[in-house]
């Protein structure tokens, strides 16, 4: 996927500047930054939730930007929140079942007769949510409400969600926020897993940097908006201008 | 045998279909029988309210508008000689292409802003059916519409609508209809998006979900079964005028609705059944039983949020879980 | 011309009353989100508590009047407190039904304790003056004038005194304001108070000049909904123009258009211009 000259202006202020990167398939790929950088709101632009300003996006050639969400998501591109986002209302499965439902093409009709296609729907549907529940290790509280289930299991539950689709590229918003090291290492082995296992394109933001570092491929920053480095985790570590950013002037350890 | 499995399961609803088949032997007092009737047809409105609102989370308050254009659209086509079983389903067509033209424009609102929209669009309604008078009669409404023509079933001859008893099989069929419809839609992956788009509307957008046409969809479908049930009242009532189409009756379905127990199915029919009943009961309270209901529509809505069936289901879950706790 | 310049007239009265009543909805929807569907009810009840008051204790006109919104300020008070804070959190269509339930209620005493048809206010000031060729009575005249007092002496007071300043603050962010200490529950009340109590002073105001009955207040408060919405929610000129604009309107197109369908074109190009701009003219993205 590729990002050319984004910039998304909210009443004068550029919370994104003129941002250009590239995602290459399959890889891993971090988006760090102090707070305020840009990082989410470079995620919402990328996952239609807002318009650019200016620049375009690209996924593999098909210019995509400015589609409306469900569109990016029909498209491979899917989403998690920062602010954990999932349907509290409802039970894990049906979270899952939701998440898969850009898969399935029965609408109205079908579902009102009951046809074959409502019924291949619904067994693959079935068959696709066991194959995720046990992918993010959820199987036990299948049918438990949303709201029983613990942070880390709720982050696990919403990465859950946006993987079920097989999407192309997942984008995770800071997917351990908030939780503590023992289930922070349990997201990053989820993390490899669908990396690795799925083969699926990850771009995350995170702020925790031992972890970024140790499961990055490569690393973009960005700070005030603008991307200030780019490399491996190696190059950025030692990059002066990064370093400064962050701290101002002292090495990271 | 796996039909004697599925009603040994269902024995209840079973039991309840039975009941309802036998009831018109046991009532004896007209005006009873008239309720129990106006109950099923609310029940229809009620439920199909419920698709938009209590599933779809989006509060149309123009459901009474559509209704009275099934209403009227019934009265004018057989009051000019078209059988009541053709001009039934063309209004309530007419209710859902209505639906889906205003839906258009209105549901690019989302919450309050939406539900002014669909206010306006209903008293609307109301004025140009009391304006129009060419067309509608005006204020004074339309009087002597035909009941529905009598059916001819093979093997047992022809079905009568005259009766009050033949009038209540009327609508319960339709109401039988109109619940396993209602209970298709509801439980399917399309329910569940909607349902999405009620919890959570830019997570299910962002889980690649087209809301807008989700909630079109609810919404023309809701209006189908509200013209349905618009069609019927004036062909059993004779007589309706623009009062059928009032917001003040869409506020009284959404009451029966929220206090019976939105997205279930059972609650709106329990809504559009007890409270009527209840109302009746309060009629030696004259003008105060409407002060008592307003203070406990106050009083339910802030401490019993999820009505009757709602709270019920709740109960199940804690005494579910409950057990579950103490087996674990 | 003359009958044009006549409706203009007229058209400034009914507006004059529109932005009052547009006012305090737009104050309360800016401040809670929420609409307040008994805003119509409450106006009408201020009506009401006029006449009692001046038929039955003999008040003064303006005695009457400022009695009323007074008692009304303390009626809004309550409702705020009993209706809507405690569904703050839940899904608006809750608030709805409180509301729907307080305006059963509201509507339901004024029937109970003066009959349903309507009743007639003395007029306290039936003289009637001629200028440029315009019937003006006193009253509707009074209406303008003590409708620009009362604009005027809003919007000092929200831009200039403290508990002005303090409902914009809250009204523009809520959570920012309980950050830096403001109690924004007695801020809501506050504006329920002035909101209801406005309303009340309209209603006084027009009462001798038209029939008060207990529906006068339920098109009145969706017309009203339509000019807040138009006007941008919290916007308190948008509120004043949108009112005076929708009373000229409406006498105009009286008028000379059809009398029937005016407030059918009113809810019309409410339905047009959300569809257009789904949050209001003037409305901001609200998360």
């Amino acid at each position: 996927m590729e990002v050319k000259n984004l910039t998304k202006n909210f009443a004068g202020l550029a919370a994104v500047r003129n941002v250009s990167l590239l995602v290459k398939e399959g890889e891993i790929l971090a988006i760090v930054g102090p707070n305020g950088a840009g990082k989410s709101v470079l995620f919402g632009l990328i996952s239609g939730l807002l318009r650019p300003t200016s620049g375009v996006i690209h996924l593999r050639g098909e210019e995509i930007t400015g589609l409306k969400p469900h569109r990016i998501a029909q498209k491979g591109i899917t989403r998690t929140f920062q602010t954990t986002a999932l349907f509290d209302q409802l039970r894990v499965v049906d979270n899952l079942a939701i998440g898969y439902r850009l898969r399935t093409q029965g609408g109205f009709w079908n579902t009102l007769l009951h046809t074959r296609l409502w019924k291949e729907d619904k067994d693959r549907t079935t068959a696709k949510v066991m194959e995720a529940l046990s992918f993010i290790g959820l199987a036990e509280k299948a049918f438990h409400f949303v709201s029983t289930l613990s942070q880390a299991e709720q982050k696990r539950l919403s990465i859950g969600v946006a993987l079920i689709s097989q999407p192309k590229m997942i984008l995770l918003d800071e997917p351990t926020g908030g939780l503590i090291l023992e289930d922070t290492d349990e997201i990053t082995a989820l993390i490899r897993k669908i990396h690795k296992v799925a083969g699926i394109t990850v771009c995350l933001i995170e702020h925790k940097m031992r972890m970024v570092m140790d499961l990055a491929d490569r690393m973009v920053v960005l700070n005030f908006g603008s991307v200030i480095a780019e490399g491996t985790p190696e190059e950025i570590s030692n990059n002066p201008e990064v370093i400064e950013a962050y701290l101002g002037g002292e090495s990271i350890a | 045998m796996a039909t004697v499995q599925f009603l040994r399961q269902r024995w209840f609803y079973v039991l309840l279909l039975i009941l309802a088949v036998v009831l018109p032997w046991s009532i004896t007092n007209r005006y009873h029988f008239q309720i129990v009737i106006m109950g099923c047809l609310f029940s229809i409105a009620t439920l199909s309210m419920n698709l938009i609102l209590g599933y779809t989370g989006q509060a149309s308050l123009a459901h009474a508008g559509f209704f009275g254009i099934g209403a009227y659209g019934v009265a004018l086509l057989t009051k000019g000689g078209l059988s009541f079983w053709l001009a039934l389903p063309l209004s309530a067509l007419l209710a859902a292409a209505i639906g889906f033209l205003i839906g258009l424009p209105t549901l690019r609102s989302r919450g309050s802003y939406f539900a002014i929209s669909t206010m306006c669009f209903g008293v609307i309604i109301s004025i140009v059916a009391g304006n129009w008078i060419d067309f509608t009669g005006g204020y004074n409404g339309i009087v002597g519409i035909p009941l529905p023509n009598p059916l001819s079933i093979p093997l047992i001859g022809d079905l009568g609508f005259q009766t009050q008893a033949g009038q209540y099989y009327l609508v319960l069929a339709f109401l039988f209809l109109t619940l396993l419809i209602m209970h298709r839609l509801v439980h399917s992956l399309l329910g569940l998006s909607f349902m999405a788009i009620r919890n959570n509307e830019v997570l299910a957008g962002s889980v690649g979900i087209n809301t807008f046409a989700g909630k079109v969809l609810s919404f023309v479908v809701a209006n189908f079964f509200a013209g349905l049930a618009g069609g019927i009242y004036a062909s059993l009532m004779g007589t309706i005028s623009p009062s059928t189409a009032s917001l003040e009756l869409t506020f009284n379905w959404l009451i029966f609705l929220l206090l019976g127990g939105a997205a279930t199915l059972a609650g709106p029919i329990i809504g559009a059944f007890v409270i009527p009943v209840i109302m009746e009961y309060l009629q030696f309270l004259a003008e105060y039983r409407l002060i008592i209901f307003g203070a406990l529509l106050i009083v339910v809505i802030i401490y019993f949020p999820r009505g009757l069936m709602g709270g019920f289901t709740t109960l199940q879950q804690r005494v579910k879980s409950f057990y579950a706790q103490r087996r674990g | 011309m003359q009958l044009f310049f006549q409706q203009i007239f007229n058209g400034i009265m009914l507006g004059s009353t529109y932005a009052i009543v547009a006012l305090g909805l737009t104050l309360v929807f800016g401040i809670l989100h929420i609409p307040n569907f008994a805003h119509g009810h409450l106006y009408m009840l201020g009506a009401y508590i006029s006449f009692f008051l001046m038929t039955l204790y003999g008040f003064g006109f303006w005695t009457a009047l400022v009695s009323s919104m007074v008692i009304l300020g303390m009626i809004g008070m309550l409702i705020e407190r009993i209706i809507y804070r405690p569904l703050q959190d839940k899904p608006h269509i809750n608030s709805f039904i409180s509301a729907i339930g307080a305006l059963i209620i509201l509507e339901t005493s004024v029937i109970v304790l003066w009959g349903p048809q309507g009743r007639r206010i003395p007029n306290p000031y039936p003289d009637i003056v001629e200028l440029l060729g315009i019937t003006m009575s006193y009253q509707r005249l009074l209406v303008i004038m003590t409708a620009i007092v009362l604009i005027v002496l809003l919007q000092v007071f929200i831009k200039k005194t403290t508990p002005g300043t303090t409902i914009e603050a809250v009204a523009q962010n809520r959570e920012g304001a309980m950050l830096v200490g403001i109690n924004v529950n007695w801020v809501s009340s506050l504006t329920f108070a002035i909101s209801t109590a406005t309303a009340a002073a309209a209603a006084s105001l027009v009462a001798p000049i038209f029939m008060i009955s207990p529906t006068m207040g339920a098109l009145l408060g969706m017309k009203a909904f339509v000019i807040v919405i138009l006007g941008g929610l919290g916007s308190i000129p948008g509120a004043i123009l949108g009112g005076y604009i929708l009373g000229i309107l409406e006498a105009i197109g009286g008028g000379y258009l059809s009398a029937a369908y005016k407030d059918v074109y009113a809810f019309g190009a409410l339905i047009l211009i959300l569809s257009i701009r789904p949050t209001g003219l003037f409305g901001k993205e609200v998360s």
